[in-house]
């Protein structure tokens, strides 16, 4: 078990996990591209401005993702002091923030075409930009709070009520009336897109999947000679 | 296994997330009609006098065969099966606007049935298929 945990450990495993991302990642973005432009039928009645879903679904499903680990990892590492922690949820919240601004702004082209306006105030497009500052606080307090035991305390307040954010994103289309469609994709019911738009779906999660992964490995690894460099804290 | 320590932050961890809980609880139950993007026309039809002065968003689907263009005027009524309202509009609608789909209306009501809108916005739900599978549907719907 304490082998796991070593940080050199993990160190090289990530070096050997990153070059299988990267081998995988390249021919999965270009099918899933060709799948998602060419390969699928447009929709019935938005026509080709069903695409951007594509991009924008699998990019809010990231950011939510992303926030849930960092808040589990906060919080066990609130509970059993684990160090190395840090550096995992350093490296995760950037790639949600960007993805969770992804999302917003697709959200916002698809918006137009189809609903007829950018921005709406209903609950599901609100929680969203909520959950964007409590990316934001995040980052912010990991990164001007210099003494570690105090930021770390207050990263996992933050995440903690994020995490509350997050239910309620999940739910604000089934608990409120909300100008945003309902989840089309369900793993416990019906799933209403069909399968000829699934598959491009699924390809492109995967694909930016790989992508955070990617990004995520490179950054941990970063994180980790940092704290080499500077003497382990 | 766990040392006093541990368990006393596991102690303050869990009163802390079922406090914020309860007070995230609270706190959407005060703003529900806050949080709510529009309300439906049974809705408007249950709400006192008071609401018709303001400006509001009346929301739900669009009565198949009731949509009227004239010039740049658009008439329709929106229903939720239960209660209709009777909406116009001057301008130009969304592309998606379409009888029998979802719409939001931003105005002001006239009366508890006449529904005065200054701006449409289409609602679209949760299906997505190609055109040619809704084809075939209506046709097996025939």
């Amino acid at each position: 078990m304490i082998k796991y945990l070593n940080p050199s450990y993990i160190f090289n495993l990530t070096g050997k996990i990153l070059n299988l991302v990267k081998f995988f990642i390249i021919p999965i973005v270009i099918v899933g591209i060709i799948f998602s432009l060419f390969l699928s039928p447009e929709d019935y009645i938005q026509g080709d401005a069903v695409r951007i879903m594509y991009v924008h679904v699998p990019a809010a499903w990231i950011s939510l993702l992303c926030f849930g680990t960092l808040s589990l990892l906060c919080i066990i590492n609130f509970i059993f002091k684990i160090k190395s922690m840090s550096l995992v949820f350093k490296s995760l919240a950037p790639i949600g923030l960007t993805f969770n601004i992804i999302a917003i702004l697709t959200g916002a082209l698809w918006g137009q075409p189809t609903w007829g306006t950018w921005w709406a105030w209903d609950a599901r497009l609100t929680s969203m930009l909520i959950l964007m500052f409590f990316y934001i606080a995040f980052i912010l307090s990991y990164k001007f709070i210099k003494d570690p035991i105090n930021s770390s305390k207050i990263c996992t307040i933050i995440s903690l009520a994020g995490l509350i954010n997050l239910v309620v994103i999940k739910y604000s289309v089934i608990w409120w009336s909300t100008l945003h469609q309902p989840a089309s994709v369900n793993l416990a019911g019906e799933t209403t897109i069909h399968i000829s738009m699934l598959i491009p779906l699924s390809v492109m999660l995967l694909a930016f999947l790989l992508y955070s992964a990617l990004i995520f490995l490179m950054k941990y690894r970063i994180e980790t000679i940092r704290v080499k460099k500077k003497g382990l804290k | 296994m766990l040392n006093i320590k541990t368990k006393n932050r596991i102690i303050i961890f869990l009163s802390i997330f079922t406090l914020s809980i309860i007070l995230t609880f609270f706190l959407l139950k005060t703003l529900r009609n806050n949080v709510l993007y529009f309300y439906s026309p049974s809705e408007v039809s249950k709400s006192d006098e008071n609401s018709l002065k303001n400006n509001i968003r009346l929301g739900g689907m669009v009565k198949p065969g009731s949509v009227v263009t004239d010039n740049n005027e658009i008439k329709f009524i929106v229903t939720d099966y239960e209660k209709e309202i009777i909406v116009i509009y001057q301008g130009t609608v969304p592309a998606l606007f379409a009888e029998g789909k979802g719409v939001v209306a931003e105005g002001k009501l006239q009366d508890k049935k006449f529904f005065l809108a200054k701006r449409i916005l289409a609602k679209h739900d949760e299906n997505y298929m190609p055109p040619e599978l809704k084809e075939s549907m209506k046709q097996n719907a025939k």
